[in-house]
């Protein structure tokens, strides 16, 4: 058990000599906590893939340096590091029944056989693994196969961290959730530091205690679910975390207002006006923003999706398109005038798709 | 309306076929077995002969019986020696070949070169390769003082045959190594090292199961085509010296064109026949089974 810190990490592929890196991964500067969940959360190809196998050994980072607790393992190899990984296809060893699997790390390590049958059924009693342990582990289904990848890191007791690379990508949507509690569950009970990579947000959010959200090779906003929920610190955040995500409308900003081509927002903060700014734009969550019949922002509806348990409307203020939540009462049809209410406090100013506070009075 | 069209366009398909499969198998095997069945005294007369020339065949103390009996077991020896010989190479020459860069194109060339040369100039290879006087295997090791003759001593005659049959047949074994070690997701190798297993742990515990499949299909192919051997062996020593080298081929060959003894040669044909069918069942049997225990 450990803490990973992440010291000017930086990863850029070997290229043509001479010409300017091309980051993977931009450098990252963090402090992982041990006993805590961290979620990498991003597009394909944004670089989460490569920050895991950082971590786990893989891939050694061009720039910087990686230690656990306070040794430096940036150059350690893989099997000198205490960690675990789950891949994203269970990876299992065929002809081993599943108790000899689970044991295959003590084994290669040298461990005593009582000691290693102890830990072996002290592990498949927390994964529910107990009644297959005699089993063949090939005949098993994909969810037991990963159980079995993840009770395989879990076995070594000085395990530092548990590193998961999208485990769920090949279980059956019913067991997803089964899984995944599972893994909270274990997460909890052995108060590990773990960290799990995913493309699905809902996984990233219920998952983790933190999410990183990364794009393009860089991590754009550490934080809780509901700060990057409530206070995204960056358009793509926004507009990735949450669905339908974040609604942005280019605006001219002036002390408490902005103006989106003559329609004026109350932005409930004061904005120093931006120097030399290059885009300004204004977001807001449709979940924040109500449609009613009369009051607020007048705006017109384009397009009214039931989603059952709530009403999403697309709709056209100053010319540009965004989404709103429809009102309980509200009895709106496309070609409507409406008005749009945005709670106080979720209305957010990015300029240069960075978010900049405003001093509130 | 419950009838269903009635349309013979079917047998267009299907008649050629037939025709193709009767005159291609059926026809000349069904020969086979009206010669196994019959004695000539010459002149074309045939008469009715039972089974008499399966029972001499498959008793071992007759003539024949014991004829048989020894190319057989000559026979599996060789395709036991060859099969220990190259199965292993192959998968020892697989695991070596380069992961990336052009020496991987390379390398597979190299490899599947002698698969490309037909049988008959195999034999002439090695044929002319083990002369004493000419050739450079056997001149070199007379020169060196082992005494290799492979026309007149046995030892020789089956070194040379066996060690062909490696250099022709290991790439085939190599090949489907390489293809089958490529299927093997990166991630296996990855878990391995993070828990820890040493190289031969890697080799016994992923390699070599996930090879399964593959070796089932190398072992039944190199097996049969070692079963039939006839060219190679038929150029480098017909047979010889004595007997030494006459596998089940050669032999029905001798017995049939050379002999002209048409109902034991007929007779031992459906015999030969019936044990390649049985082994062919068998790995089949094998091989579907893997399927499904696969599949569950």
């Amino acid at each position: 058990m450990a803490s990973i810190t992440l010291d000017h990490i930086a990863h850029a592929y070997p290229g043509a000599p001479g010409a300017a890196p091309h980051y993977a991964l931009k450098p990252i500067n963090h402090v992982w906590q041990n006993g805590r969940a961290y979620a990498l959360l991003g597009p394909s190809g944004c670089g989460k893939t490569t920050l895991l196998n950082i971590i786990s050994g893989l891939v050694i980072p061009s720039e910087g340096r990686l230690l656990f607790d306070t040794a430096d393992v940036t150059r350690l190899p893989t099997e000198k590091r205490n960690i675990a990984q789950v891949f994203q296809f269970p990876v299992i060893y065929d002809t081993m029944t599943v108790a000899e699997n689970l044991a295959f790390p003590l084994k290669n390590r040298g461990m005593e056989k009582g000691a290693i049958k102890r830990r072996v059924d002290e592990i498949a009693e927390l994964l529910d693994l107990k009644p297959v342990l005699g089993r063949r582990a090939r005949g098993l289904t994909a969810d037991a196969k990963q159980k079995i990848s993840l009770g395989r890191g879990l076995v070594r007791s000085d395990v530092s961290a548990v590193l998961f690379d999208e485990p769920l990508t090949v279980i059956d949507p019913a067991l997803k959730w089964e899984l995944r509690s599972k893994l909270k569950s274990v997460h909890q009970a052995l108060d590990l530091l773990m960290i799990y990579v995913t493309h699905d947000q809902v996984e990233a959010l219920t998952f983790a205690d933190e999410v990183v959200v990364m794009k393009d090779g860089a991590v754009l906003q550490i934080g809780t679910p509901a700060e990057l929920f409530e206070r995204p610190a960056h358009s793509f955040v926004g507009y990735f975390i949450g669905s339908p995500g974040m609604n942005f409308l280019p605006a001219t900003v002036a002390g408490h207002e902005a103006n989106v081509a003559g329609t004026v927002f109350d932005l409930g903060a004061r904005y120093a006006t931006p120097a030399n700014a290059g885009k300004i734009e204004i977001g807001f969550r449709p979940d924040y923003a109500t449609l009613h019949e009369t009051g607020g922002i007048p705006v017109r509806v384009l397009k009214v999706e039931d989603l059952g348990r709530r009403r999403l409307a697309r709709i056209s203020v100053g010319g540009q398109e965004a989404i709103a939540t429809l009102a309980h009462e509200a009895d709106l049809s496309p070609g409507d005038t409406a008005g749009l209410i945005i709670e106080p406090g979720h209305l957010h100013l990015f300029v240069d798709d960075l978010r900049v506070e405003g001093e509130r009075a | 309306m419950m009838d269903k069209p009635w349309n013979n366009r079917a047998w267009l398909f299907v008649v050629p076929v037939l025709v193709v499969v009767l005159f291609s198998s059926l026809i000349p095997m069904m020969t086979v077995v009206n010669y196994s069945v019959q004695d000539t005294m010459g002149q074309n007369n045939f008469f009715w002969n039972g089974v008499a020339w399966f029972q001499g065949l498959l008793d071992p103390t007759s003539d024949i019986g014991g004829r048989f009996a020894s190319a057989l077991v000559r026979n599996l020896i060789f395709s036991i020696v060859i099969l220990c010989l190259e199965l292993p190479l192959g998968i020892a020459v697989a695991l070596c070949i380069p992961k990336q860069g052009w020496k991987v194109g390379a390398s597979l060339v190299l490899i599947a070169l002698p698969l490309l040369i037909p049988w008959t100039v195999v034999g002439t290879i090695w044929q002319i390769f083990a002369r004493q006087d000419i050739g450079l295997l056997g001149a070199a090791l007379n020169a060196i003082g082992i005494h290799y003759n492979d026309t007149q001593d046995p030892t020789s005659a089956w070194a040379t045959i066996v060690i062909m049959d490696v250099w022709h047949w290991t790439g085939m074994i190599a090949l489907l190594s390489y293809a089958g070690l490529k299927a093997i997701p990166d991630a296996f190798y990855q878990a391995a090292r993070i828990d820890g297993a040493s190289r031969w742990s890697v080799f016994r515990n992923i390699e070599l199961p996930k090879l399964q499949k593959v070796l089932v299909i190398a072992v039944l192919l190199r097996f049969m085509e070692s079963f039939m051997i006839y060219t190679e062996p038929s150029v480098v020593t017909g047979g010889g010296p004595g007997e030494a080298t006459s596998f089940l081929s050669l032999d029905l060959v001798k017995i049939a064109l050379g002999q002209v003894d048409l109902g034991n040669a007929a007779a031992m044909s459906i015999v030969y026949y019936l044990i390649t069918l049985t082994i062919c069942y068998v790995f089949f049997t094998i091989m579907t089974q893997l399927d499904q225990r696969k599949g569950v």
